[in-house]
């Protein structure tokens, strides 16, 4: 059953990685796409807590930084989605009760998740930007993930369910 | 482990574990951060990257397969207003082409003569395989990079050059059995030996790393005291064996110069012939006699 259970999440791990190179090119701004993979571990700590979401952000980043066509120096995308799961995990008893905080904590932690990436650039010296294109790329990434959070968050946290263990056996 | 996993969720749990689970992670990520930024061309990770690779690649093709006419289709949600303007350009080309058949005898003797000219460029020309682009990098990496759905069992390489029919798009990076990531050339990273087409003047141009279609280019000249002109274009200089850039491809345009009163060169403004938002087929430049699976386009003959 936990076997199932992983194969389902790398399944869905993978499915937005390839979604978001693949399909949203075709509607991306300015080559910015959203970030699937953040909304996904970001819904993972609404739904699990912060530790559940820090396993799956630094699963999620990990296949982000090696799967083509990334080029960046590997770790970076977990490091980031390790710590943007472990805080949206930290702060989620609001997000449970309410839709709107869920999609304003995917906007935060979409802002910080681009950020920590940028930053790790900056201090490796790794696909560094000047900085006010630096900025408007996490503008627009930030806008693309609170423009699809409000449909994405309902539907993952469906999946999610369906991949939960059997809570409702503990009582 | 159920049990441990009901009492966390109903948070009674004091949140220690969780972040001991955060510091092994961070301390992994930095380990992998560390390990790959170190090593460099013979990163431990490259074997990784490669079977995630193998893996990924072929999945991002089927999907792009799958998606494609969906992508086609907006092609057909297109306003009156589109259509109409349609209408206008093609008649203004229809009495166009009218003109032309005019004087079609003179332009077929000159047909003629160029025929023999791209004969001879053909001899000195390079072979291609023709690849489409099917994913692209986000730009939220602050890389910029597409995969191309051919790869080693086409003959395709690291450090290769890949053009499309306006000019040159970047180089092969990283190459699994079914696709390649190639590194375009207004990625930061990217360098490019550039040559002045009017006064054959040298220089390096360098990536912006800009979005969209602002992508530009800044030229170096190694020669400080030329000043290149406003659209003069740039071609390929070329390296040694043509890795990882063969010579002659035009990259741009010289759009503004900019000098530094800071540094004392100049440094040129490039816009780039080839518009990065759209690439679709683009030509990977193989040498000659390259076997693969795929066809491979050379003297103006598909073998």
């Amino acid at each position: 059953m936990t076997a199932m259970r992983s194969a389902a999440l790398t399944v869905l791990v993978c499915f937005a990685i390839v979604a978001q190179t693949v399909i949203f090119r075709f509607i991306s701004v300015d080559g910015v796409v959203p970030n699937l993979a953040l909304i996904l571990v970001v819904v993972a700590a609404i739904a699990r807590g912060s530790q559940f979401a820090a396993v799956l952000g630094f699963g999620a980043g990990l296949l982000l930084d090696l799967a083509p066509p990334a080029d960046h120096i590997a770790g970076r995308w977990a490091l980031a989605l390790v710590i943007v799961g472990y805080l949206a995990g930290r702060v989620r008893q609001d997000a449970r009760t309410s839709p709107m905080m869920a999609v304003v904590l995917v906007g935060a932690a979409s802002f910080i998740g681009t950020s920590l990436f940028a930053l790790s650039g900056a201090v490796l010296g790794d696909g560094t930007w000047a900085i006010d294109e630096t900025i408007r790329v996490i503008v627009i990434s930030v806008l693309w993930d609170l423009m699809l959070a409000p449909f994405l968050v309902p539907l993952l946290l469906w999946l999610l369910d369906r991949v939960r263990p059997a809570r409702l056996a503990l009582g | 482990m159920q049990r441990r996993f009901g009492r966390r969720i109903s948070g009674q749990r004091p949140a220690d574990p969780s972040r001991r689970v955060l510091g092994l992670l961070v301390l992994a990520a930095l380990t992998v951060i560390t390990l790959d930024a170190r090593t460099g061309a013979d990163s431990p990770l490259n074997p990784v990257r490669s079977a995630v690779g193998s893996v990924v690649g072929p999945l991002e093709d089927v999907t792009n397969e799958v998606t494609q006419p969906f992508a086609d289709a907006t092609g057909f949600l297109r306003t009156n207003k589109s259509l109409r303007g349609d209408i206008a350009t093609l008649s203004a080309e229809n009495s166009r082409l009218r003109g032309e058949m005019a004087t079609e005898p003179l332009d077929r003797q000159r047909l003629a003569e160029l025929d023999g000219l791209t004969r001879t460029a053909n001899e000195t020309g390079y072979s291609l395989v023709a690849a489409r682009v099917i994913a692209m990098g986000p730009v939220q990496s602050f890389s910029r990079t597409v995969t191309i759905d051919a790869g080693t069992s086409s003959g395709i390489k690291a450090d290769m050059t890949v053009l499309n029919n306006d000019g040159l798009v970047g180089r092969v990076v990283r190459t699994t059995r079914s696709t390649a990531t190639v590194l375009l050339i207004i990625d930061r990273s990217s360098v490019v030996g550039g040559r002045l087409s009017t006064n054959m003047e040298i220089g390096f141009l360098r990536g912006r790393g800009t979005l969209g279609d602002r992508g530009r280019l800044d030229l170096d000249l190694v020669d400080n005291a030329v000043e290149p002109s406003r659209d003069d274009s740039v071609v390929t200089w070329g390296s040694k064996n043509g890795v990882p850039y063969v010579a002659g491809i035009p990259i741009g345009r010289v759009e503004s110069v900019v000098s530094t009163p800071r540094q004392s060169s100049r440094v040129a403004v490039i816009k780039p012939f080839v518009d990065f938002t759209a690439l679709d087929v683009v030509g990977v430049v193989v040498p000659k006699g390259t076997h693969g699976n795929r066809a491979v386009i050379s003297q103006g003959a598909v073998r």
